[in-house]
């Protein structure tokens, strides 16, 4: 099971590390700044969360962990090393799931396998433990005996999973989740916070969830960052202190109440800081 | 309750024959009640009485422009999909491109035939080139548009999974612009007929437009409709085949089922 209290090298405390970045879209003069001086540090096997009102840039902090957007100034590191082009340690999952309608949900979870190197060539030689891995994560999230329908044949949540089940297949290091369950439904919302909680738990892998949910953040994060309104930056953060494995129960103790009123109250002030 | 709805789904499933019988009864009826002289119209009868008599010169002259639109059409394919993929898949050729395509599809393709038949002289050659003219727009625009409307959060995904441009055109562009491919065909397949058809009636010795042409110098109205219905039935045909293509493979972009 996870412990919360690290004994880590300094580097593994920084496993990702933002200083003074910023990010300006559009041509000088123009355009507008998404992110201004956002310092942010993650622990490596670290489960952060980063929320604050909508348009806040906390999207485009994600983009500029995975190196999909560069930064236009200070620093962004992952692992030690400067990020100047896209991850390939990354698995990310977003709020649209994004599945491909014409593969069945196996080939949709195998899709990063048949991109990323150096699984793609052994999968174009032995596809069979790459099936069986997949099928061994389907039936982790609870989807095992649809592997062969095609995505728009399920629920939302239960595409959402295939989702998660494709940010996950290729064993990446870094986890980005976008608004991952904002679409669903209160109940299934809260199953998927057990499933994800369930694969962190065993699997390790650092986490970066953005959400406006505030009890999403404190039901799942070791530590949760409030984003100013834009330009972007981390005005409070916060360490949630509660025991793992979470369940619904914890949902209604003084204490998760209490951080997502704290949580609350500094987004207000966020959102009237215009 | 039952019968009534049993006679309901019945007259669905037969209702384009009943619009087609009723056209042409209507046809044949106001031509006859009208007296409507054979040379301005014909009556239908008098039509396929027609493509009867003539039956063995409309075969050949059909047999030709059919051949003549498929050479044309399978042209159009080639090149609409190639340029499609080269548009969709650059936001700068897009752009760039976009004045040209738009001005090139609109000059009417009838005024380039007597150009056609300057460099390649009368016959085949303009009309197929006609065809494919006429053929390869939709083609290009349909699958340059599935390739550029792919889900940035789809983009994303496999970018950071180390996609190359090629990867993502491949495993994602290429499949979802199928649907629109699809679509364009039954369009490019009956414009493609357009195009083969006018070139013939405008410079050609043989084809079904050469055939019209003749007939109708000639004053033989009757032969002139025939040919128009084996224009209009090959047409159909053409039709009914891409059709049966799009559903055959992209069956999963009509989501019939959810969960």
């Amino acid at each position: 099971m996870h412990v919360t209290a690290r004994t880590e090298k300094p580097a593994d405390a920084r496993f990702v590390h933002v200083h003074g970045a910023s990010l300006h879209y559009g041509e000088d003069g123009e355009g507008f700044l998404a992110l201004k001086d956002m310092s942010l540090d993650i622990g490596r096997g670290e489960f952060a969360a980063v929320v604050g009102p909508s348009g806040c840039g906390k999207s485009t902090l994600m983009k500029l962990i995975s190196g999909l957007t560069p930064r236009s100034a200070g620093e962004v590191e992952v692992n030690g090393a400067d990020v100047t082009r896209p991850l390939k340690i990354v698995g990310m999952a977003f709020q649209n799931p994004a599945l491909l309608p014409w593969r069945t949900v196996l080939e949709n979870v195998l899709l990063p396998i048949q991109v990323v190197r150096p699984h793609r060539s052994d999968y174009r030689v032995n596809k069979a433990p790459f099936i069986e891995r997949a099928r061994a994560l389907l039936a982790k999230v609870g989807l095992a005996g649809v592997e062969e329908r095609y995505s728009w044949q399920l629920s939302g949540g239960m595409q959402q999973r295939v989702s998660l089940c494709r940010a996950l297949i290729h064993e990446p290091e870094i986890l980005l989740l976008d608004e991952p369950f904002g679409a669903l439904d209160a109940f299934t919302r809260e199953e998927l916070w057990g499933v994800l909680q369930d694969l962190w738990c065993e699997r390790g892998f650092t986490v970066l969830l953005v959400t406006h949910d505030l009890p999403e953040a404190v039901f799942l994060a070791d530590r949760v960052h409030v984003i100013s309104n834009r330009p972007g930056r981390v005005i409070y953060t916060t360490d949630i202190d509660l025991p793992r494995p979470r369940t619904q129960e914890v949902c209604f103790t003084p204490r998760f109440v209490e951080y997502v009123h704290e949580l609350r109250s500094h987004i207000s002030q966020a959102r009237q800081a215009i | 309750m039952s019968r009534k709805r049993t006679l309901r789904r019945a007259l669905y499933t037969l209702s384009p024959w009943l619009a087609t019988i009723g056209f042409f009864v209507i046809w044949e009826v106001g031509c006859r009640v009208l007296n409507v002289p054979p040379f301005i119209l014909p009556t239908p009868s008098a039509a396929v009485a027609a493509l009867i008599q003539y039956s063995d010169g409309i075969w050949l002259n059909a047999s030709h422009t059919m051949i003549t639109t498929l050479a044309g059409f399978a042209l159009a394919v080639a090149f609409g999909i190639a340029l499609g993929v080269v548009v969709g898949a650059s936001p700068l050729l897009y752009r760039a491109l976009n004045p040209l395509l738009i001005g090139f599809n609109s000059i009417p393709k009838v005024a380039m035939v007597p150009i056609l038949v300057l460099w390649f002289g009368i016959g085949t050659v303009p009309a197929i080139l006609t065809a494919f003219l006429v053929a390869f727009f939709p083609i290009t625009v349909n699958v340059a548009t599935g390739i550029a409307t792919m889900e940035p959060e789809l983009r994303d995904v496999l970018r950071s999974l180390g996609a190359s441009k090629a990867d993502i055109l491949l495993r994602v562009g290429l499949p979802r612009s199928m649907p629109y491919f699809f679509a364009s065909l039954k369009i490019a397949i009956t414009l493609a007929f357009v195009g083969a058809v006018i070139s013939e009636t405008v410079a050609s010795n043989v084809g079904i437009g050469y055939l019209m042409m003749s007939a109708s110098a000639t004053f033989r109205v009757p032969l002139v409709f025939a040919a128009l219905l084996v224009i209009a039935a090959m047409g159909i045909v053409m039709y009914a085949v891409a059709a049966y293509f799009e559903r055959h493979f992209t069956g999963w972009a009509t989501r019939s089922e959810t969960g």
